[in-house]
Formats: C-alpha cells, sequence, structure tokens
C-alpha cells in the first residue's frame, strides 16, 4: 500500500517506454502520469496525516530480516514534494524540451528517477536506500547527458565519476555497519547501535556516511562537481536536479544523523563548521558568476549551508527550521531553475551582461518571476523568511553566535546576489539581442507551448506564496516531523512490531 | 583467510585511489573500480568468514545448532556488484564519447564549464 508512488511511477516509465520517439503521445501522457502521481502522494500524506507512522514489510518477512518500506510523515512528505516538483517539471518539458531530446526517452527516464527518489523517501532500510540512490543516480546520469553536447559531456564527466565515488562510500560504511550491528533495517539499527561497545569505529563508520552523503548533496569541500556540471543540462533537467537531487543527501542526512547516529555532538560541531563553510563559499562563488545558470548552481550550494547548520545544532527547534527550510527550498529551487529557462528561451541566452529590459517588455511575466527570486532572499512574508527565524532562534538557544553570524551573511550574500540578476536581466535596458538561428525562441513558439512554459511558475509560484503566507500549517508540519526525528522510539515501534500493516 | 582478504582490500583501496588521482580519464575509471571491488570484499569480509558450515538446516531440526555462514553478505555483494556493472558499463561509454566528441584523455582539458563566460 505505501510502495503504490513507487509501482505507480515504475508503470509510468514502462508504458512511455512503449511510445518510443512519439513524443507528443508521451507528452500528454506524461502530465496525466504526474498529476496522478501528485494525487497519490496527496492521498499518502493524508493517510498517514490522519493514522500515524505505516509500515509495509515487503514479502511479509518479519520487521528486522525483510525489506520495510515505511512511511512517516517525514517520508511522505518528501514524496508529495517531489511528485509536485515533478508534476512541474513535466508541464514544462512538454513545452521547452526539444524533439531530438524527446525521442531519446527523456519521459520514461524522468519518471524511473522519480521513482528512484520516493523510493528513497519511504525506504526504512539501508541497504534499499543505497540502491534507491543507485536508480537516482543512473537516471540522473542519462537526463544529464541527453542530447551529448560538448559542454554537458565534461560537465557529466565529473558528475559521473563523483556520484560513483559517493556510491562506493555509501556501500563501504553499509559494510561496516553490517559489521558491527549485523543488521540493515534503520529501526533495528537505531537500537543496536546505541550497544555497540566499539563507539569509535561507530564515529568513523557515520563520518564515511557524512562524505558520502555530503558529496550527494554538494557541501563545503565536497561540492565543485555541481556549478560544473548543474548549467550544462536544458533548464528542466536542471530543475529537477536542483529541486530534489541535492536535497536527497540532505534527506539521507537527516535520516542517518538522527536515526541512526543521533546526538553525536562531535559530529555536530564538525556539521556546524561545514555548514558555515559551505554557507560563504556558495554565496561568494554566486557573486562571481556572469551566467544566471551557475549563479543560481551556487545558490543552491549556499543554502544547503543552512541546511546542514540546523541538523548540526541538532535541537527540536533547529530540525523543525531544517525541514521548513527543506520544504521551501525543493519548491523555490525548482521554480528558479524553470524561470531561468524561460529567460533563456525569451533572449536565447544566459548571460547576465547581454540580457536586459525584461520587465519593460514582460511586465506581468517579471513579476512573476520575482516571486520565487524574492522568496529565496527571504523577504518577509515570503516562504524563506520563516525557515531562517526558525534558525537564528535554534542558533540563540544553542549558543552558536558565529553560526548565526554566518546564516545572515548568507541571507545578504544571496539578497546581493539576486538583487544583482534582478537589476541586471529585468530593469537593466536590454540591448537588442543577435538572434541566433538555430534556437526556437519563445516568441516563435506556439500558444500551447508557451503556456505549457509559464504554468508551472505560476503552479510553483503558488505553493511558494502559500508557504508564506499560511506558514501557520507548514509550521505545525515542520513541528511533527521533527518529534518525530527527535524521538525514533515511534518509528521503533511502528517498524519492529505492533503497529504492522499489510499491504 | 581474514588476513589476507585485509590486505587485499587494501591493496585495491590504494590502487583506486591512487589511479582515480591520475589526470587520465581512463585511469579514474579502472580507478573507480578497483575501489568498487574493494568495497564489495568489505562488505563480504564484515560478514565474518565461516568455512564449510552452510546456512542449511539439518533434517528436523527447528533452529541452527551451530555458527553458520551469513548468507546476507553475499546477497548484498550480488546485487553491488550488478549496480556497480551497470554504472560502470555506462562511465566507459560516457568516457569513448567524451575521447570522440573532444580528442583528448586529459582531465585537465576538460575546464570549459568552469570558465568564466
Amino acid at each position: 500500500m505505501i510502495v503504490l508512488p513507487i509501482i505507480f511511477q515504475f508503470i509510468a516509465g514502462t508504458v512511455l517506454l512503449f511510445f518510443w520517439q512519439k513524443s507528443n503521445i508521451q507528452k500528454v501522457l506524461s502530465i496525466l502520469f504526474s498529476m496522478t502521481g501528485l494525487a497519490i502522494g496527496i492521498w499518502l500524506f493524508l493517510l498517514v496525516w490522519e493514522n500515524g507512522i505505516m509500515v509495509t514489510q515487503s514479502g511479509d518477512w518479519k520487521a528486522p530480516f525483510g525489506i520495510s518500506f515505511v512511511a512517516d510523515t517525514f517520508g511522505v512528505t518528501m514524496v508529495l514534494l517531489s511528485s509536485i516538483s515533478g508534476l512541474a517539471v513535466s508541464i514544462f518539458s512538454a513545452g521547452s524540451m526539444r524533439k531530438e531530446r524527446l525521442d531519446f526517452g527523456f519521459f520514461p527516464i524522468f519518471h524511473f528517477l522519480i521513482m528512484g527518489l520516493q523510493g528513497a523517501f519511504l525506504t526504512g532500510d539501508i541497504f534499499n536506500l543505497y540502491v534507491w540512490f543507485e536508480v537516482v543516480i543512473i537516471a540522473s546520469f542519462v537526463l544529464l547527458t541527453l542530447g551529448g553536447k560538448k559542454s554537458q559531456l565534461e560537465g557529466a564527466i565529473k558528475y559521473v565519476s563523483l556520484n560513483l565515488l559517493a556510491s562506493t562510500l555509501f556501500l563501504i560504511a553499509i559494510g561496516f555497519i553490517y559489521g558491527l550491528t549485523g543488521s540493515l533495517n534503520m529501526a533495528d539499527l537505531a537500537i543496536k547501535l546505541d550497544n555497540v561497545q566499539n563507539r569509535g569505529l561507530v564515529s568513523v563508520t557515520s563520518g564515511i556516511f557524512l562524505v558520502a552523503f555530503g558529496i550527494k548533496s554538494a557541501i563545503f569541500p565536497m561540492y565543485f562537481w555541481l556549478p560544473a556540471s548543474y548549467h550544462t543540462p536544458p533548464p528542466a533537467v536542471s530543475a529537477i536536479f536542483a529541486g530534489l537531487l541535492t536535497k536527497l543527501g540532505i534527506y539521507a542526512m537527516l535520516r542517518t544523523f538522527t536515526l541512526l547516529f543521533g546526538g553525536d555532538e562531535f559530529m555536530g560541531d564538525i556539521m556546524v563548521v561545514l555548514a558555515a563553510l559551505t554557507i560563504l563559499s556558495g554565496g561568494l562563488g554566486a557573486l562571481l558568476q556572469q551566467n544566471m545558470g551557475k549563479i543560481f548552481g551556487y545558490l543552491i550550494i549556499c543554502h544547503i549551508g543552512f541546511l546542514i547548520a540546523g541538523l548540526g545544532m541538532y535541537t527540536e527547534l533547529a530540525i523543525m527550521g531544517t525541514v521548513f527550510y527543506l520544504i521551501h527550498d525543493i519548491i523555490v529551487k525548482t521554480n528558479l531553475f524553470l524561470v531561468s529557462g524561460l529567460i533563456l528561451k525569451i533572449n536565447g541566452t544566459q548571460d547576465i551582461r547581454e540580457l536586459g529590459g525584461m520587465y519593460k517588455n514582460f511586465p506581468l511575466l517579471s513579476l512573476l518571476m520575482a516571486i520565487p527570486l524574492f522568496s529565496l532572499v527571504g523577504i518577509p512574508p515570503l516562504s524563506g523568511f520563516w525557515a531562517k527565524i526558525f534558525l537564528i532562534q535554534a542558533g540563540l538557544e544553542t549558543k552558536d553566535y558565529v553560526l548565526i553570524g554566518f546564516i545572515v551573511l548568507g541571507s545578504f550574500l544571496t539578497l546581493w546576489v539576486i538583487a544583482r540578476v534582478w537589476g541586471e536581466v529585468f530593469w537593466k535596458k536590454g540591448e537588442h539581442l543577435p538572434k541566433k538561428a538555430n534556437g526556437l525562441y519563445f516568441s516563435q513558439m506556439s500558444k500551447t507551448d508557451q503556456w505549457l512554459m509559464v504554468f508551472p511558475i505560476v503552479l510553483l509560484s503558488g505553493i511558494s506564496l502559500y508557504i508564506g503566507f499560511g506558514a501557520e500549517n507548514v509550521i505545525i508540519l515542520s513541528q511533527r516531523i521533527s518529534s518525530e526525528l527527535m524521538d525514533p522510539s515511534g518509528y521503533i515501534e511502528a517498524v519492529l512490531g505492533l503497529k504492522t500493516m499489510n499491504p | 583467510m581474514e588476513i589476507l582478504l585485509i590486505i587485499i582490500i587494501g591493496l585495491l583501496h590504494a590502487g583506486g585511489l591512487y589511479m582515480l588521482l591520475r589526470r587520465s580519464m581512463f585511469k579514474m575509471i579502472i580507478g573507480l573500480i578497483l575501489l568498487g571491488n574493494g568495497a564489495n570484499l568489505l562488505i563480504f569480509l564484515l560478514g565474518r568468514l565461516v568455512k564449510g558450515k552452510p546456512p542449511v538446516m539439518e533434517d528436523g531440526m527447528k533452529v541452527f545448532a551451530d555458527i553458520y555462514a551469513d548468507p546476507l553478505p553475499q546477497a548484498l555483494v550480488l546485487t553491488a556488484i550488478v549496480i556497480g556493472f551497470g554504472l560502470q558499463s555506462f562511465a566507459i561509454i560516457l568516457i569513448r564519447r567524451v575521447y570522440n566528441v573532444l580528442n583528448t584523455d586529459d582531465l585537465d582539458d576538460l575546464n570549459s564549464t568552469d570558465e568564466e563566460i
């Protein structure tokens, strides 16, 4: 029952494979599948919201032996967010993606990617998490290289090699954990790891996990692959990568460092330091760049720092701030790359020195684009504001004043970057750009395609406005998630017996 | 046997890391493959080695009377090998394609995406 989103996406991908090279049918089907996927996501979310944590034991093997799928509030929230981003990107790519790319199976792979993500969010077994990670990265490799442009291939080499390394490290860490406890079920591990005598080895294992997930989520010393590769594929692909792939690393970190290695002070201190450096390097990097894709790529890194900061402080308030930020960030980052894609389609370039005059020529579109840009900065009452309030409040409680300084500095750098983008792209007097012969411009597109590109931005902007103005609901949700994460006894009880539900 | 495996795992990891740090793309992939094999052997070793005791119960028994070989690490290693094979073959094809398009095997030449344009 819980695995329904995963199975559904698998069926969606497989059905789409039958329509190889029939891109018009694929477009319609993919949007329909994504909508159904969103409906399933909402249904599962409401079910878990009413009934609490639900568990499916695959093959009916009892908990520590078989693979458990666990739907707790955090997991289903992530599933819901991934289906929202999935729907937006699916609509956007139906409008904007070139036919060559669609013919080589963009949509089937895209649905397999979403399947991998949702599997990772719902699994309760650490080796199974590894398998879902691999599903995600192999799908992302294909999406990244699809089209085979020179810059794409160059970016892909860096992306592929570092992700392979991260997977190997993850596997090594799983090997250590299995050697220490003889179990792979995360709920079972949470109990058994506390009783392990060899604390040194447990710390080393958690360090390997930190490095492996750190490469995936692009934290400070391991982020160089991200700005080198994220701007190379088409914007629709970058959007799904930006919104969900780095956040998958954060999800895995939140899961392992609360459930398995909860409250390890040494790792907490390391994370706080890494967070500060990540914020600083991401923000400064974004200031230097001239290409919009790269600017937003560095901003991803900067905001990953905020997420790690909350995890590093490790209080209930800090985790709550992190979860709120995560919800806000997935929606806004996806939207941001869609915006940059739209700007690329309108003007044919992403270089902010050449762009200009957007506000004069497209006033309504510009107002729409202002929503994601300014909620990223966190101008109250937009969505980024609330998350930062909680992080700063948590920092005051734990007396991490230096970290607060970095969070404020990071927000300031973001403001600077966004103001620069806004000034250069929207307000600056636009020069007449030379039209490239081979590209299809926004003005030449059919009305349907134009709407297909604008609608997802409207949808995601609406959701981020809701996160901003309806913040009290999101706060209740994040509070529930953080209390579940900080006190894993409910999770453990649900998995290891007592409340088992079969599909 | 454990000592031998430990030495092999150490060598595989050391060799893998050394190859990863080279500038040639082809050697980088070889490094990743060596590292992956090292990780697989590590899981196998950490699941404890037991010789000649298959995890099969004798007739009429309900529980294992004696220590037995853990079948789970073998299943894990098998899964990891299959996944690793898929990823590595993708990486090799990618490198071949990059070599065709860019006509270089040197990682230091792949810096156009980092340049400020």
